[in-house]
């Protein structure tokens, strides 16, 4: 069978609105829909990008850490004389050098530059060195001496259930558990009892890591006035400036980061890391520029990637596949520190009620300290996991009902403009298109249950946000801001404080300007992601970048537009909306030979005005949610996306190989298409990925014997990520129906097509041997034990079978939508809730300002 | 950056200056050829060195002589490249070859040679660590430690031999000239190994590895397997290499069934080759043969996979492997690589 090619389709149950931003008709776009090089593209083939690891400064010095051995200890000394008269070393720095704690969330400032008192996983970094070069750093840091107390050791979210003592840390909702959540929209136990069928299912869905290229590095540079500057690889340079000025004890007005070009992010550079504090305090301690670059097992210990959760979940069905009630609860192992893990733990509930109706919904939830590198956002952030639980119990539900996987999605896909269960506010959903084009382009109809044994076919859909609703400091403020600079060449500057990670941001941002000003991409010059420079955008994760980006973009340029359109109106004496902007002029619609190039309608506009410069700013609708957690899922709009994975098993080894992907994106609409293609790509790699083989795991010794907790393979070598030999052909269809809240009606690319990937191979397995892997990735020897349990008149299904005994107390009582709610809990006192809609801010540790 | 330790590194032209700088250096004195082995090793500090002395600028080494039919004598500095593309090697020892090429990535085998490939360090997920994670579990029997932590009870380390030329060598009936100041030997490749982790080789520190020899391949129909998780890069988890030499009605005279990467050495199943021998290859026979290779493996928790699907898959892998000599239809979805 020949695949049908890659391709653009336009939605075709929605004409696209005009209502877009930044849009014109259609077939008036210049730049915006139209493939293009990325702006960032020739400096980064032919090597003139500089990433952190290429800066340098005259007299630098260079930084290693001395990292913990003991998986959980308590610090008794710390002895670094030996260290500091060894040769070349200029600095040393421990933990009481910088003692105020940190972390991403307010709610969540668990952590120190350096270890204060314990060190919580091997990696936990005790004692900094400087030295003029860094084998004369490393020789140092084998010279610090630190002496330990060991404690107790825990592993897993069950030892973190049964030892409550000692804590991991002082904070929590009870015991070692960092967070516990119960929150319940509608009579739940109503709508299981109208089910025709109740299905339930236990998944686990194992840690990986996000195993970007780029090793995290940072060079830090004191510069006169008592000021820093930070060049880091950084996704979020902002809460990077936030968070140094906390622990340096600095004004942020004195603190600058640069964030530099990034060799993959994908969430695992949007903590704010030790490393980064540590080179900016060595810096202002031994008045040098302070290089860090760390080795690839320390990004393994910065970790903050997809965490381990186990699920089970709990759907009341009718008989023809629509889903009435349903009970997830999810155990997330969140490693030694809060990180983004308190959003983690509602994500993994939040969008489970964005694709299909779902009228009651319940959600209960724990997250728990353990003694290994803490886990955060990777690429879906955590609604991954729930997502592949949901489409497989979906793919076995549609089984039971004897109903296509493909129709059972179809029939109940979520109507547009809804508001759902649990109060999010969804506008278009471009699913139906999405499924129906990978139904068509992989011959599901004629292929699904048709293949011969040991091949198979399996749907899976996902969604996505594009861009938090909430930012993580709660405030008033633009998410976004976007200022141009307009000069008498032509040309226009763009400031942001977005940070390109290679996702293409810089490319958007540009492309938004030269579509509203008519100009070429290369007439816009950027300037982005300098704390010091540009206006604050809040970083790239939550796949945020195009839309609020974008949106200030559009809103700058078309004031710059304004601007020079009256001063041209002038000088032609023709209306101002009469003008046009395109191909580099401005110029009468009437006529269009009337008109002039764009440099000389700037310098009428710099007559007329005086020096031009414009701002844009973009924040998100307010959702309506009220509840105490309805700030995690609200978002401007969410993308969608269906894949169709065909794979091939060996019945007997139980090793197997993908064979094709199809996989379908609603886009909203595409500013570029080949970057478009190329994320969803991406993601499909990712995704097969940590649905093949990745797995962050960890060993214990007998413990008998030994105290040891440590990561199994922290090398590029062992942790295996697939290489070209795994990667199948990818047959991408971009579904083009533009939403009001998107710029030109854009939505996300960067997180959404990686999620139904992973349950896609799953249900593929299925459809190729007959066995259920209720967990990932999907080893061989999972498929192997299957089917031999299967031979042996078992249920032929690998995985997980029990969740853990957690009492969740009473939940926090929502009344639905649908049952006549405002969005508000109806029993928080009796829920031991705080009120508010606030889930990062409120709690322990100071708020931050904005 | 991982950074290699500070040591003296002599490029001798000679093989004679070579063995006498081996000789005369204080201290630990190491050989190396690519590199590719030994750097990572030293960045890790599970091996070191005082002095280095390479090979590489001993042009000797190098090359392939002889033809298909006759004796072929591979220098030990031959790169993995130069023996992969060797028509000489394609033709004659198509199961060299096809191991050879399945040896990580371009760039290694660009640099590693086949001499480096036969005194590749033996390896485990306990050893091949930096010192910072290897201090995290207070090392191991065989660098620093008291304790093979694969199996704490066992007095000896179980580290796994890694070379994929090695057992196709064996299966082969190949030999190695080793060459010390003291003169010259050669030994069968079975006989370079020794199954210990630590004390993996029967070379002596002195003798330098120059000459791989493989015999005349004439009527031998080989094959070689590989599992491991991906289609590159990966050192194997289990190999199997065999070779089977048949008379005119096709009854089989000679056969070698050689299995690696499941032991600290190469190993044999004489059980499966007693099988063979003596009668045709038929789908029964190769099956009674696989099944009889079942026990010859021990693997232990020391590689990528599970260890009891491992050795699970020694059976299917030398059945695929005969199958295919035998010309009977594929049943085994076939690794992705070099295939």
């Amino acid at each position: 069978m020949t695949p049908p090619s890659s391709g653009r389709v336009i939605a075709p149950e929605q004409a696209p609105p005009d209502s877009a931003p930044g849009s014109r008709p259609e077939d008036d776009l210049r730049v915006v829909g139209t493939p293009f090089r990325r702006v960032d593209g020739w400096a980064k083939v032919t090597g003139q990008t500089r990433f952190a690891d290429d800066i340098t400064f005259p007299r630098t010095v260079h930084m290693r850490l001395v990292r913990s051995t003991l998986p959980h200890a308590l610090i008794q000394s710390i002895d670094t004389s030996k260290a500091e008269a060894m040769p070349g070393v200029v600095g040393v720095l421990t933990g009481k050098d910088m003692p105020e704690p940190f972390g991403i969330l307010p709610v969540s400032q668990d952590e120190h530059a350096l270890c204060l008192e314990k060190v919580r996983f091997v990696g936990d970094p005790v004692v900094a060195v400087a030295a003029l070069t860094e084998d004369q750093a490393a020789d140092a840091c084998s010279a610090v001496k630190i002496e330990y107390e060991p404690l107790t050791t825990i592993a897993s979210v069950d030892e973190a259930l049964e030892t409550p003592e000692p804590l991991i840390h002082d904070y929590g909702d009870e015991g070692n558990l960092h967070k516990k959540i119960s929150l319940q929209f509608g009579a739940v136990e109503d709508g299981f009892a109208e089910a025709d069928e109740i299905f339930e299912d236990v998944m686990f869905y194992e840690g990986n890591t996000h195993l970007p290229m780029e090793q995290h590095a940072a060079v830090a540079v004191p510069e006169g006035g008592g000021r820093i500057t930070l060049y880091s690889s950084t996704q979020t340079p902002h809460y990077v400036h936030k968070v140094l000025a906390k622990v340096l004890e600095m004004p942020a007005s004195r603190v600058r980061v640069i964030a530099c070009s990034v060799g993959g992010g994908f969430g695992g550079k949007s903590d704010i890391f030790n490393h980064e504090i540590a080179a900016a305090k060595m810096a202002l301690v031994t008045g040098r520029p302070v290089k860090v670059c760390l080795n690839r097992e320390e990004v393994f210990y910065c970790h903050r990637g997809r965490h381990p959760v186990l699920m089970h979940l709990r759907t009341g069905f009718t008989k023809d596949g629509a889903m009435v009630a349903q009970h997830l609860k999810t155990a997330l192992d969140g490693g030694a520190y809060g990180s983004y893990g308190v959003a983690s733990t509602y994500y993994t509930g939040a969008l489970q009620t964005v694709t299909y109706g779902l009228p009651r919904y319940r959600f209960d939830s724990i997250r728990a300290f353990t003694n290994k590198p803490p886990c955060g956002p990777k690429r879906g952030h955590a609604t991954v996991q729930p997502r592949f639980a949901l489409e497989v119990h979906l793919d076995k539900a549609a089984e039971r009902l004897g109903i296509d996987p493909a129709d059972l999605r179809l029939n109940n896909l979520l109507p547009p403009d809804s508001i759902t269960a649990n109060y999010l506010k969804v506008g278009s959903i471009g699913l139906g298109a999405c499924i129906r084009a990978v139904v068509d382009g992989s011959g599901w109809r004629d292929r699904f249950q048709a293949l011969p044994h040991g091949r198979g076919l399996g749907l899976a859909c996902g969604s996505y946000l594009t861009g938090a609703g909430l930012p993580i400091h709660w405030n008033h403020l633009p998410q976004s801001a976007v200022q141009l600079k307009l000069d008498r060449t032509g040309t226009v500057a763009a400031y942001c404080g977005e940070a390109e990670i290679g996702q293409g941001s810089d490319s958007v941002l540009a492309a938004c300007v030269a579509e509203v000003l008519g100009i070429g991409l290369d007439d816009v010059l950027l300037c982005v992601g300098d704390t010091g420079l540009t206006p604050v955008d809040l970083g790239s994760y939550s796949s945020r970048v195009t839309l609020m980006v974008g949106r200030a973009a559009i809103q700058a340029a078309e004031r710059a537009r304004d601007r020079l359109a009256e001063a041209v109106a002038e000088k032609l004496d023709v209306p101002a909306g009469r003008l046009v902007f395109a191909e580099g002029r401005v110029f009468d619609s009437a006529s269009p030979d009337d008109g002039l190039p764009f440099a000389q309608a700037v310098q009428r506009a710099e007559e007329k005005f005086g020096a031009l410069a414009t701002t844009g700013s973009y924040a998100p609708p307010r959702a309506p949610g009220r509840y105490r957690g309805s700030g995690v899922g609200p978002s401007p709009t969410y993308s969608y996306s269906a894949c169709v994975m065909e794979v091939e098993v060996d019945p007997v080894t139980g090793l197997y190989r993908v064979e094709h992907v199809w996989i379908a994106h609603d886009i909203g609409r595409a500013i570029n298409p080949v970057l478009t293609m190329g994320q969803v790509e991406g993601g499909v790699y990712m995704g097969l990925g940590e649905a093949m083989m990745e797995e962050q795991v960890f060993r214990r010794l007998p413990k008998s014997r030994s105290n040891a907790l440590v990561h199994k393979v922290p090398s590029i070598l062992e942790y295996k990520s697939p290489t070209f030999h795994e990667m199948p052909p990818v047959t991408t269809y971009l579904i083009e129906d533009p939403d009001p809240e998107g710029p030109f009606g854009a939505k996300e690319v960067g997180q959404g097509p990686l999620l139904p990937v992973i349950p896609a191979l799953a249900n593929a397995v299925f459809d190729a041997v007959g066995v259920r892997i209720d967990q990932v990735p999907i080893g061989p020897h999972m498929i192997r034990k299957a089917l031999e349990d299967k031979a042996a008149g078992g249920e032929g299904r690998y995985g997980p079978k029990t969740f853990p005994d957690v009492d969740f107390g009473v939940p926090l009582m929502v009344p639905t939508p649908d049952e006549g709610g405002d969005g508000r809990a109806t029993n928080t006192e009796e829920a031991g809730v705080r009120k508010g809609s606030g889930t990062m801010t409120d709690g322990v540790g100071k708020d931050s300002k904005p | 950056m991982m950074r290699l330790p500070v040591f003296r590194l002599h490029q001798p032209e000679s093989l004679a200056d070579a063995m006498a700088l081996v000789a005369s250096s204080d201290g630990e004195t190491r050989l190396v050829a690519g590199g590719t082995d030994l750097w990572p090793n030293m960045k890790r500090r599970h091996q070191s060195a005082d002095v280095v002395v390479s090979l590489k600028r001993v042009a000797k080494l190098s090359g392939i002589r002889g033809e298909v039919g006759e004796e072929v004598r591979i220098g030990a500095m031959t790169t993995l490249a130069a023996v992969a593309s060797s028509p000489i090697v394609r033709a004659a020892y198509p199961a060299l070859a096809r191991a050879v090429e399945s040896i990580s990535s371009p760039a290694i085998r660009n640099m590693a040679t086949l001499g480096g490939n036969l005194c590749l360090d033996t390896r485990c997920t306990y050893y091949n660590q930096t010192e910072e994670w290897r201090t995290s579990i207070d090392f191991c029997l065989k660098e620093g430690g008291s304790t093979c932590w694969v199996a704490p009870q066992s007095p000896r380390c179980w580290a796994v031999s890694s070379s994929d030329a090695a057992p196709v060598l064996c299966a082969l009936g190949a030999r190695v000239r080793l060459v010390s100041p003291a003169g010259e030997r050669e030994m069968s490749v079975a006989e370079l190994y020794r199954d210990d982790g630590i004390d993996f080789l029967t070379k002596q520190p002195d003798e330098v590895l120059t000459e791989v020899v493989l015999p005349p391949s004439d009527g031998l129909r080989m094959s070689f397997w590989k599992l491991r998780r991906r289609g590159s890069i990966d050192f194997a988890v289990l190999t199997a290499a065999v070779a089977v030499r048949r008379k005119d009605d096709g009854v089989v005279s000679e056969a070698a069934v050689w299995l690696g990467a499941v032991a600290s050495a190469p190993v044999r199943s004489g059980a499966a080759e007693a099988v063979l021998v003596g009668n045709s290859l038929t789908a029964e026979i190769i099956a009674e043969a696989a099944m009889a290779t079942r026990k010859v493996a021990t693997p232990l928790d020391n590689t990528d996979f599970t260890l009891q699907w491992r050795s699970k898959m020694v059976v299917h892998y030398v059945e695929a492997a005969l199958r295919e000599i035998a010309g009977l239809e594929r049943e085994r979805l076939v690794p992705n690589h070099a295939m």
